[in-house]
């Protein structure tokens, strides 16, 4: 081909991309524009809110500004909680505060109180950043009302307080004004200062307390952060340190042992003591003082409650009232206009009813109301509260509460009512996985077919006009709405191409949802109660399909496994639950007495199509799923060749088992499986001071291979080593941090493994000098795409490993391959004599990934895609052919047959090749590949902070006419052929009458 | 390139640590790497979608170490940067960054060295970063057109049958009057029912 004397190999690709551009179409399958939305959909959340500010003044749109879990930045619409913009912060970038400034900026401190930006609320557009503070640790920004004026312009002064520094920031450009060190304060270096609150226009109050008896009052110049004066108030009994709030006009803490409220007004600077037994009768334990709290009015929250006080111009605390059951308040607010302050709290009353309690203050009274809102029960308990006042028109206030429940949804509520919700709990999906829908009921009536038929003919004429430019732009946009509102795709049934599916996913929360995959939208969505108040903490482990409706369990429901884990102090054990896929009912739920290091579904299903599975616990023993008698049988007759690994990344050591004999006559327990004991059988131990194993990859279990051998045109056979016991490992060195930006070369490796799971027997190694991680793998078939930095390019490399089984080469004739008289049915054994011829190259690549995987397809003829989550949140599939050891500069004519690409030293990236199109999945996590009922197809589901769903063809479709198919105009050139017909018919009548006639 | 001669109408970015003397620098590192980013063009091509805003981009260090934003000018910075050789992301949709590795020189008090890995161009301080190209991530429907449609299947189809029933006629022109009344002789006479004959039909 023609190579060129091309100076660097980018320009080399580049012209390559120029030179056969019909080449590479071929290699990718891309989408028109008016597609999109046909088969894909796109869904933005946010997460888990865990800081909101509301910018409900003036006459801008009506705005809440939310930080989450995720380290998401969004502004959302008040009125439907629609999102304007979003921006997804780095991984260590946590937002730890959020305020909103003069109704105009949001201003963000993040990365443990050392980045402060400011962003334009109506876009999202970054203002400015400072991101050399260090505050110390449990950071916080205060946005004061002292005015600052600098040679930039006029703004506030902005307060950040961490346990080493107060800093004073200007809020023009985030300059830094002054700042105050811990050591000026204290002797012993900590940071004395507690709480902040503003004084006047010229002042601030730091409060903190006197080693354990007393308060001190630093009043601090808000210009210069000069320290003005330092005043101490000293109490005779020691104070509890975790107890301190500030109001505007009073610092309030608790003793040591929490029986009496100890308070200073901050201008007569007087302590006082009130019991809190005497005043608060019914508290029992030990209170704390919540952080939350509103003008005078502040929270004690007790074993059994939460008591709501005023501490008022009486000096009296004063109980207004005490709530039982689980509650949760939301921080205070000052009302617009005049010194009215608000709280309320959220008491979750039963399981699906809140009562949302508004406690304001106004001078010296307290007005409460109360409204009884419904909730879900799916969406558990509520977790957080904001409370956010508007003025009705008769100037009296009203509340809005932004809720955020157990299940990380959100949702506001107004005048006891849900005005929106939000799911975002799907922003922290785990697993994922799909079940097939319901076979359609027969017996469908006429006149709906009648009257789709008569749809359907509507549409094409559409179409046809379209594509015949004569259409108006309304009947344009008829086609379009028709293309992407098909009522086809979003039926809760089978359909025959397999296209319509249920993805089943699990969140961190423990809450499943089911999404239909023709539109993106909740069929259903359930917390697993088995699950809820376990104690400890919960982690979600794994989504297993249990029971796949199969031959004679046709009828039956699709039921999914879901497994988590609890570690507590005390102790740590599994937990296992049945869900059905059509209901979202839980069919069954256990504890287990042992901990799940590892869950392996087994090739068996018993007579009710339930797979079995083995379930590993801490101490390598197995235990057997379903416990019935009938898996048992099964299960026996396949436990003497069970074998299973277990890798641990700190020791670096791999460890392979065998399972050995049920331990117990009668082991029937339903709750915890069959036990078995098992037999280590070897262990690979990794030198832990040269490497480190950071990825290991396996092929998929349901993996469907069409063909064990590869024919050449030359008429070779290559025989592909299908081994399902293969895993690949990579280890790097331990010196090699993940962070490459300080490594060299030398001191950077990267070292490749294949091992046979059974023997332990290492199969094949190579060792790459002068790369580092982080590593991504994919295994499929026999080959293995890793992914991987090259410290020495300072590029990003892609490798490509393919295994060969050398032992079938013997009988390379095609012929007899293609008569069945080969070897290929021979059963493979792991303890037989292997000899590999492994093939491998190495690409360059333009950018760092995120997640890689493989498309699957139903009957695995189609050729293959890897699909690369990209460093900007897109989805990039890129053919396997790139991806071809065999690849060379300069193919020959017969490689050019077989479908050699001629080698270039980087992978291209074309545009069209992003799967993902305009779309981004935001802090893309996962990419899963389901096979669709239509071999060309292959289904592709992305998670992460937003959801994304698409179907690819690698090979094209092949298998089907595309919904481009032009149906009328088929129709079209049949008719015009019978026309012609006629007329030709009618013509040669005529002419034989005249020619008769002569 | 004109590249030298855009930069010198734009403001200088200057690379400094604003507050190093201070404060004390959190993290490891000491050094700043700080640049620019800009688009000759403020409208996306004809036919890209994301026109070109300094809102939607973001600059990856390190494979995700860390993530900064951009200002209204395209100025971006990283701080806390240890010595070392770092590799810089920019994510800007409908837009292609190439890949920038930046030395940060301890001997030089954090001077900055970058290099773009995809076409070797080396640039020093100020970093400017321009996109070498836009994306297009949809294929461009072929505008309707008589070719397009005679080229499909059916278009060939219909010109054949077009060609067949005006040249065909031409050709039959051409033989000779006897020996077409001997080829419609055998015909008649053979069995099968022939196109002609069918099309004949009743008259015959």
């Amino acid at each position: 081909m023609a190579k060129g004397p091309m100076s660097t190999p980018s320009s080399y690709a580049a012209a390559l991309v120029m030179l056969f551009p019909a080449l590479f179409f071929s290699l990718c399958f891309s989408v028109y524009e008016d597609q999109v939305g046909i088969w894909d959909w796109h869904q933005q959340y946010i997460g888990s809110v865990k800081e909101a500010a509301f910018q409900t003044q003036g006459a801008g749109r009506k705005r809440v500004v939310v930080a989450t879990e995720e380290n998401v930045l969004a502004s959302l619409n008040l009125r439907s909680g629609e999102i304007y913009w979003k921006h997804v912060f780095g991984d260590s970038d946590n937002i730890d505060g959020l305020e909103i400034l003069l109704g105009k900026y949001v201003l963000t401190l993040s990365q443990q109180g050392s980045v402060l930006r400011a962003w334009h609320l109506p876009d999202g557009q970054l203002i400015w950043e400072t991101s050399s503070l260090s505050p110390g640790s449990n950071a916080m920004l205060i946005v004061t009302s002292i005015d600052l004026h600098t040679e930039s312009g006029k703004g506030k002064l902005l307060l950040i307080l961490g346990d080493r520094h107060l800093l004073g920031v200007s809020s023009v450009d985030g300059a830094l004004k002054w700042s105050i060190e811990s050591k000026e304060l204290s002797d012993n270096g900590e940071m004395n200062i507690k709480k902040i609150v503003q004084h006047d226009e010229k002042s601030i109050y730091g409060v903190g307390f006197l080693s354990l008896s007393g308060f001190v009052v630093w009043d601090i110049d808000a210009k210069t952060g000069h320290i003005n004066s330092r005043d101490v108030i000293t109490h005779h009994q020691e104070l509890s340190m975790n107890d301190l709030i500030v109001t505007e006009s009073s610092v309030i803490s608790l003793d040591r042992d929490g029986k009496n409220i100890v308070w200073i007004s901050l201008n007569q600077q007087v302590l006082q003591i009130a019991s809190i037994e005497r005043h608060i009768p019914d508290g029992k334990g030990r209170p704390h003082l919540m952080e939350e709290h509103a003008g005078n009015i502040f929270v004690l929250k007790f074993k059994n409650q939460i008591s709501l006080v005023n501490l008022g111009s009486s000096n009296v605390p004063e109980l207004i009232q005490s709530l039982q059951d689980h509650s949760i308040v939301s921080l205070g607010i000052a009302l617009p206009g005049g010194d009215k302050h608000a709280l309320s709290v959220i008491q979750q009353v039963s399981e699906d009813k809140i009562n949302v309690h508004i406690f304001m203050e106004e001078g010296d009274k307290i007005k409460v109301s109360s409204e009884l809102v419904g909730s879900d029960i799916q969406r558990g308990f509520v977790k957080k509260a904001y409370l956010n006042a508007y003025t009705r028109n008769d100037r009296s206030h009203g509340f809005r509460v932004l809720v955020v429940a157990e299940d990380s949804s959100l949702s506001l509520l107004q005048q006891g009512e849900m005005v929106w919700n939000r799911e975002d709990g799907l922003a922290s999906i785990i697993e994922a996985s799909t079940a097939e829908l319901p076979l359609e009921k027969e017996g469908v009536s006429v006149a709906r077919v009648e009257h789709s038929l008569l749809e359907w003919l509507k549409g094409h004429w559409l179409k046809l006009k379209t594509a015949l430019m004569v259409a108006s732009v309304e009947e344009a946009a008829a086609v379009q709405a028709l293309r992407l509102k098909s009522t086809d795709k979003t039926k809760m049934s089978r359909d025959h191409n397999g296209f319509r599916k249920l993805l089943v996913v699990l969140t961190k929360t423990g809450k499943l949802y089911t999404l239909h995959t023709g539109d993106g939208r909740i069929v259903w969505s359930s917390f697993i109660s088995g699950f809820r108040r376990s104690g400890g903490k919960l982690t979600m482990l794994k989504l297993l399909p249990w029971q796949v409706p199969h031959k004679h369990a046709m009828h039956e429901n699709p039921v999914f496994l879901v497994a988590a884990k609890v570690a507590s102090e005390e102790n740590k054990f599994g937990l296992l639950a049945w869900v059905d896929a059509y209901s979202g009912m839980e069919i069954n739920s256990v504890r287990l007495t042992y901990f799940i290091e590892q869950i392996i579904p087994l090739p068996l299903t018993d007579g009710a199509e339930q797979r079995l599975h083995i379930i590993i616990d801490d101490h390598a023993n197995a235990h057997l799923f379903p416990a019935t008698d009938e898996s048992l049988q099964i299960f026996l007759e396949h436990a003497q060749s069970t074998y299973f690994y277990m890798t641990d990344k700190e020791k670096g050591t791999i460890t392979g088992f065998a399972v050995k004999g049920p331990q117990t006559a009668s082991p029937l327990s339903p709750s915890d499986g069959v036990l078995f004991r098992s037999q280590q059988l070897w262990t690979i131990m990794f030198p832990s001071d040269t490497e480190r194993i950071v990825t290991t990859a396996t092929r998929r279990v349901d993996e469907v291979v069409h063909t064990q051998a590869k024919i050449l045109t030359n008429q070779d056979v290559l025989y592909k080593y299908l081994n399902k016991n293969t895993l690949f490992v990579a280890t790097i060195a331990p010196s090699g941090a993940e962070a490459f930006g300080e490594t060299s070369p030398e001191e950077n490796w990267l070292v490749v493994y294949i091992i046979d799971t059974i023997t332990g027997r290492i199969l094949y190694r190579l060792k790459h000098s002068g790369m580092c991680g982080p590593v991504h793998a994919v295994f499929s078939e026999n080959w293995i795409v890793y992914h991987y930095f090259n410290v020495r390019a300072h590029r990003f490399e892609y490798s490509v490993i393919e295994m060969y089984d050398r032992n079938r080469i013997d009988n390379k004739n095609m012929l007899q391959f293609m008569l069945g008289k080969d070897n290929a049915t021979a059963t493979l054994s792991s303890y037989s004599h292997v000899d590999l011829d492994v093939k491998t190259q190495s690409y360059f690549f333009s950018h760092s990934i995120k997640a890689l995987t493989v498309t699957s397809t139903a009957r695995g003829i189609t050729g293959k895609q890897i699909l690369v989550g990209s460093v900007g949140d897109q989805i990039l599939a890129l053919d396997k052919r790139f991806f071809d050891p065999r690849r060379t500069a300069e193919p020959t004519q017969a490689e050019k047959e077989d479908g050699i690409i001629p080698l270039t030293d980087a992978i291209p990236i074309l545009p069209q090749f992003y799967l993902s199109h305009a779309y981004r999945v935001e802090g893309l996590r996962g990419i899963i590949t389901v096979p669709a009922g239509l071999e060309s197809t292959s289904l592709v589901f992305a998670y992460g902070v937003d959801l994304f769903y698409t179907h690819t063809a690698p090979s094209r479709i092949y298998d089907s006419l595309t919904g481009e198919f032009n149906y009328a105009l088929l129709l079209i050139t049949i008719f015009a052929l019978l026309i012609a017909i006629i007329i030709s018919w009618i013509l040669s009548e005529r002419k034989e009458l005249k020619e008769k006639w002569k | 390139m004109a590249i030298s001669g855009v930069l010198s109408l734009l403001p200088i970015v200057v690379a400094v640590g604003f507050f190093t003397a201070a404060i004390p620098i959190s993290g490891a590192g000491e050094y700043t790497i700080a640049g620019r980013i800009r688009h000759s063009r403020a409208e996306g091509l004809s036919g890209n979608k994301a026109p070109f805003k300094t809102l939607n981009i973001k600059v990856i260090l390190n494979a995700g170490q860390r993530v900064a934003f951009v200002r209204p000018d395209g100025y971006f910075a990283f701080s806390g940067i240890p010595a070392g050789t770092h590799l810089l992301e920019v994510v800007a949709p409908g837009y292609f960054f190439s890949p920038v590795r930046v030395d940060v020189s301890a001997r030089l008090n954090g001077q900055l060295q970058a290099f773009l890995t995809e076409t070797r161009r080396v640039i020093s301080e100020p970093l400017m970063f321009e996109p070498l190209r836009e994306e297009e991530y949809f294929e461009k429907r072929e505008p309707f057109s008589i070719m397009g449609l005679l080229k499909s299947p059916m278009g060939l189809m219909v010109g054949f049958m077009v060609m067949a029933v005006f040249l065909l006629p031409k050709l039959m022109e051409n033989i000779d009057p006897e020996e077409m009344k001997r080829m419609q002789e055998e015909m008649r006479n053979s069995p099968a029912p022939s196109f002609g004959s069918l099309l004949q039909g009743r008259t015959s």
